[in-house]
């Protein structure tokens, strides 16, 4: 997409772009707030302040964050990270065989892994939990990383999906006629062209992934609770005074990052977003 | 649809069997064995299923709490989705014919969407204190200095605008998202377009009443779908706001608390399933809607 040269008159021009900046203003004051205040000794921070600036910059806030946060982190990043790589894979070869190489029925099929996209997730939450103990991964990394992934099998073969419609067929049937099987069509055609396509869904799945609240909630234990649940215990209404130059601090750290992620491949993201509306 | 022989489509098929199963199972097996418990007797945890014909789903409707659950959903997907909605489009409005510095806006117009509700939602619960004047904080502080003072309220804690308050984080949240799927719109309607209408003597502002946003319904139609499934679910943005309260109580919170609190699974899975109707009426005609106008095309 491509920004057309600014046409209209100038005083058009620049009630727009007033308009825009006045919003950039308001979008940005959650994370004015946020990131003054983690930067406040424990004495300043306090709601009463929170739109002046430090008087002293300090970054004890900062550093007992990282120190309550870092377990919580490191489960983040194990299930984020190995999550959002297990779902690229299955979402790729999904994809595949749903644009080329189609089976009777294969619409319905996808229809129907689709809704599974949208539904809300606790309608499946208590038997959820009963399966996974079943499968003695409850309350284990790996247990939210299997849900997190089977959950993530819509969006991520629907990103594919969409993509692969848009290689040429002939290229297909050419290698077939070689004599190429499906793995083999596959690996030699498809797979060289993916990327953009992989990078949609690790930083679809990723972002998913780290912000998740509902599935470690209810299927997780402390052991692996992720930044998201750690975050909010340490936010709740806890019998101590909340320290809040420490709890700016780590809503920070807990968004950094999916938020360098999104500043460094936005232009990916941004394509990602599209596949979510289907008919991007 | 053609059908080539077996020998042609059965390998797709297998390689698509593990995700067929993974689907089968997680998704459609596990609804259904949540409507089992729904539709059972289990209201602690030791007691047998057994089945009582669906009076979980009406008896769910004299719990003082219930009705008033529905009620904020109700507002706040009325609110969020118009809000973020308008908002969104509005934005893409002011872009679409191009801006100095497009790029860094549409940047910050959409990085809330990479953060949490759980992280956000520690700074929009000081923002929306509703502390009274003398010890104001948040908005309510800002608005009293800069002499604004009577737009200061109770925000979320309003009893009866309290939802709408609410929607605001998610507001901010989605209007970036809308932006960038009307400002996509906006430019692929083709240029001879409007410059036909405008021909035709049409002022700019009809040119998109009449032209460009009737070519924007399906992208209208989606961001509603999108946005007011997000909203009958919300869940993380009420539990790091305002916790289990009951001005705030939604279906998704009540869900977690008759499971978790009140040790109740035949009443969690019995509003999980009316969460799920009401998702399920509103996508699955633009699911078979969608896929369907891709084949005839």
């Amino acid at each position: 997409m491509t920004a057309p040269v600014p046409t209209a008159g100038r005083p058009v021009q620049a009630v727009k772009l007033a308009v825009l900046l006045a919003f950039v203003l308001l979008f940005l004051i959650p994370v004015y707030v946020l990131v003054v205040t983690s930067f406040k000794p424990l004495d300043e921070a306090d709601p009463s302040s929170a739109w002046s600036l430090p008087r002293h910059w300090s970054t004890s806030g900062w550093s007992a964050a990282w120190d309550e946060l870092r377990p919580g982190l490191e489960n983040s990043v194990k299930i984020a990270v190995s999550g959002s790589l297990i779902s690229a894979v299955l979402g790729s070869l999904n994809g595949y065989v749903l644009s080329k190489w189609r089976f009777p029925g294969s619409d319905v099929v996808f229809t129907l892994f689709l809704f599974g996209m949208f539904i809300p997730y606790q309608a499946v939450m208590i038997p959820l939990a009963g399966l996974l103990t079943d499968m003695e991964l409850s309350g284990t990394i790996r247990g939210l990383i299997l849900a997190h992934v089977v959950y993530g099998i819509p969006i991520c073969t629907l990103i594919f999906r969409n993509y692969y419609v848009t290689v040429p067929d002939e290229l297909i049937e050419a290698a077939r006629v070689d004599g190429a099987g499906m793995l083999r069509t596959y690996w030699s055609i498809m797979l060289p062209v993916s990327g953009p396509a992989f990078a949609v869904t690790l930083i679809w799945q990723f972002t998913s992934m780290w912000n998740d609240f509902l599935f470690a909630v209810f299927l997780g234990a402390p052991d692996s609770w992720p930044v998201t649940v750690m975050l909010n215990n340490t936010a709740g209404s806890g019998a101590v005074a909340v320290q809040y130059n420490q709890q700016m601090a780590s809503a920070l750290l807990a968004s950094l990052p999916t938020v360098l992620v999104y500043l460094l491949l936005g232009r990916f993201f941004m394509r990602g977003l599209m596949a979510g509306a289907l008919k991007g | 649809m053609k059908f080539r022989r077996s020998r042609k489509w059965l390998p797709g098929l297998l390689l698509l069997s593990p995700s067929i199963v993974a689907i089968g199972l997680f998704v459609y097996g596990l609804i259904f064995w949540n409507t089992r418990v729904a539709l059972s007797g289990k209201h602690d945890e030791v007691s047998e299923y057994g089945f009582d014909k669906g009076k979980n789903f009406v008896d769910l409707w004299d719990q003082p709490s219930w009705p008033g659950a529905v009620q904020n959903a109700l507002v706040f997907t009325a609110v969020f989705v118009v809000g973020a909605l308008v908002l969104g489009a509005f934005l893409a409005f002011l872009m679409d014919k191009g801006i100095r510095g497009e790029a860094s806006f549409r940047v910050i117009y959409l990085f809330p969407m990479a953060v949490s509700f759980i992280a956000s939602g520690v700074v929009w619960r000081w923002l929306m204190n509703p502390a009274p004047p003398e010890r104001a904080v948040g908005f309510n502080q800002l608005f009293d200095k800069l002499h604004l003072g009577a737009l200061a309220n109770s925000w979320w804690q309003d009893p009866t605008w309290g939802m709408a308050a609410m929607a605001l984080p998610a507001i901010w949240q989605m209007s970036g998202y809308v932006m960038a799927l009307y400002l996509a719109g906006f430019r692929s309607v083709p240029e001879e377009l409007r410059e036909a209408a405008r021909v035709d003597g049409a002022s700019e502002w009809k040119v998109y009443r009449y032209v460009v946003f009737p070519q924007l319904r399906p992208i209208t139609l989606s961001a509603l779908i999108i946005l007011g499934h997000i909203s009958l679910k919300v869940f993380d943005l009420i539990m790091a706001i305002a916790g289990k309260q009951i001005v705030t109580y939604v279906p998704a919170v009540a869900t977690f608390v008759e499971i978790f609190d009140r040790h109740d699974p035949a009443n969690g899975a019995t509003i999980a399933t009316y969460l799920l109707v009401a998702v399920a009426v509103l996508v699955i005609p633009y699911l078979v809607w969608s896929v369907r106008g891709e084949r005839s095309r």
